[in-house]
């Protein structure tokens, strides 16, 4: 396993996350040590063992291709930071040119 | 014993014979809420007259007709506020839908009542972490409920609810059910449906009732659980009568006691509490036999990989964009995202968040996340295993009885290995139950509750529910 410290800075960006310096600063030496704690994994021999993603096997379960009822439009957008015009607004994601 | 104090059993019956109304319930936890509410900061909120409108409407021949049940604060009812203990659904959301636990509450006749506190997200294990409040242990002002149903317990505990729903990813039912002394169960993983409650960690979180005793567990369970269209996890099996069997006693079965629960690290008053449960088992016929669940000691390094690997994902939702804290003060879409998450989540958020994308980040994912998978596979083997030899599985619940408030806040790796009993049966997709065991006296004089958790095979709530019940205390 990765024994070098975890780049909060950039894990951050990557997470959507804009921490300030002082939290960087906190969660470093937190991080590290769980990640540390984490290395005892690498103990084990898994080699042939099959991953686990899911507790119990259920796979590729469908829904009946039928048209239903959806959530009201207005109780959705209501929840919305913004709206108009029936749409959620959001700042331009196109930039210009 | 108070009408506050009242099993849901015991209301059953009372409403049954006409010697007691709905509404009647509705007033007494008003008066409880109104002397306890402001010390325990078990609600976040509650509308004392909808309740009472809705018992004077409530359908009493239903099995839990007219009954107040409290509500965690991260299981959407139509209508309310859903905060997640969270800054972020602080302001302005409320559920444009409702959980299918709350369908099926109302379906049996009960009432959802109330917003219970709950560490942000379910994240925690004290309820330290609600942006929104602060939860005590009803036993002790001074320490915490446990966590992350801190309210769900508390409010039991506190006499201010009959019985709550709480969420469990890692232990988060069990663990304030054992420190605040009342009832916990976890069911098996796709019993019950998740659809409504906020996700944590998908493969993870169960949700399930807080109650005063073993009986009212059962009938909650039976409220709540089956099949449901709108969970793809959720399980198309039968339910069965959970009820029937649980007074038949534990004579001529087979209980387990994993050796690597009782080694070093637990309090030795813990421990006796726990011996004392087993004994009583024993005397009620049951078969005690020592098992090993060897990969015990790599379940919390497993849970801390997999569960915040999990919620980095599921948290993403929370975007600035459809619902919950926007940032007003940027223009551009990035910084919109990086603000308004920055801004809406408290510190264990951050952390799990950043731990969760680190690990499945290029060039760590095998090496953690994979790992970690595999990992897991063992540990639900050690548990087939178990099963194969044993009925049920005996163990504390927590290390040591409720902590101080405000001990581990700057060592969150300290806080995670004290969830060591709770975190497998939730890798492995078990059933598991916390039974009052008892107290322990503090340092200053109070008695501190302790739990015996009951451990059963996938689906093995039945016989789960008769172990908890030969040996909850009466």
């Amino acid at each position: 396993m990765a024994t070098d410290h975890i780049d909060v800075r950039y894990v951050a960006g990557l997470a959507r996350l804009e921490l300030t310096d002082e939290e960087c600063a906190t969660f470093q030496p937190q991080l590290d040590a769980i990640l540390k704690y984490a290395e005892t994994l690498s103990q084990l021999d898994v080699e042939g063992i099959e991953p686990m993603a899911h507790p119990v096997p259920v796979y590729d379960v469908m829904r009946e291709d039928v048209p239903g009822t959806s959530l009201p439009v207005e109780a959705v957008l209501a929840n919305a930071p913004e709206q108009a015009q029936g749409q959620i607004r959001v700042p331009k994601v196109i930039a210009e040119a | 014993m108070s009408l506050a104090q009242s099993s849901l059993t015991d209301l059953r019956k009372q409403i049954g014979a006409g010697t007691l109304q709905p509404v009647d319930l509705v007033d007494e936890l008003a008066s409880s809420i109104e002397a306890r509410n402001s010390e325990v900061g078990a609600y976040l909120s509650y509308d004392i007259d909808a309740a009472r409108e809705a018992a004077a409407q409530a359908d009493t021949s239903l099995p839990l007709g007219g009954i107040p049940i409290g509500i965690k604060d991260n299981i959407n009812v139509l209508g309310e506020t859903c905060t997640c203990g969270s800054r972020y659904l602080e302001k302005g959301y409320r559920s444009p839908y409702e959980a299918t636990v709350i369908q099926r509450l109302r379906a049996a006749g009960a009432i959802p009542f109330g917003r219970l506190n709950l560490d942000e997200f379910a994240m925690g294990s004290a309820t330290e972490n609600s942006a929104l409040g602060k939860t005590t242990n009803p036993h002790d002002p001074s320490r915490i409920p446990g966590g992350s149903s801190g309210g769900s317990a508390a409010a039991v505990a506190a006499d201010m609810a009959f019985a709550t729903l709480g969420s469990d990813t890692g232990g988060s039912i069990r663990q304030p059910a054992s420190h605040c002394g009342v009832v916990g169960l976890k069911p098996s993983y796709g019993r019950v449906s998740r659809y409504g409650l906020v996700a944590f960690a998908s493969s993870l979180d169960q949700i399930g009732p807080l109650t005063r005793t073993v009986d009212d567990a059962a009938l909650m369970l039976q409220a709540i659980a089956g099949h449901d269209k709108a969970d793809s996890t959720s399980l198309d099996a039968p339910v069965p009568d959970y009820s029937a069997e649980i007074d038949q006693g534990v004579a001529g079965m087979k209980l387990g006691l994993p050796k690597e629960y009782f080694g070093e690290g637990i309090d030795p008053e813990v421990r006796k509490r726990v011996d004392e449960s087993v004994k009583r088992l024993e005397e009620a016929g049951a078969d005690i036999v020592e098992i090993s669940l060897p990969h015990t000691e790599y379940a919390v390094a497993t849970y801390y990989i997999i569960a915040p690997a999990e919620a980095s994902s599921n948290l993403s939702r929370f975007d600035g964009i459809r619902y919950g804290h926007r940032n007003r003060e940027t223009d551009d879409l990035l910084d919109l995202y990086k603000l308004s998450r920055e801004e809406g989540f408290g510190p264990e958020v951050k952390r799990r968040i950043l731990l969760g994308t680190y690990v499945l980040s290029s060039g760590y994912y095998d090496a953690y996340y994979g790992r970690a998978q595999k990992v897991r596979t063992l540990i639900r083997q050690d548990f087939e295993k178990a099963f194969e030899q044993v009925d049920a599985i005996l163990s504390p619940v927590a290390p040591s009885p409720a902590r101080k408030l405000g001990e581990n806040s700057e060592d969150p790796l300290q806080e995670y290995l004290s969830d060591i009993y709770t975190i497998a049966a939730n890798l492995a997709g078990i059933c598991a139950i916390s039974v009052p065991a008892g107290t322990v006296a503090s340092d200053t004089g109070t008695q501190l509750p302790v739990g015996l958790q009951v451990l059963g095979p996938h689906l093995g709530e039945a016989s789960l529910l008769r172990v908890a019940k030969a040996a909850e205390i009466r």
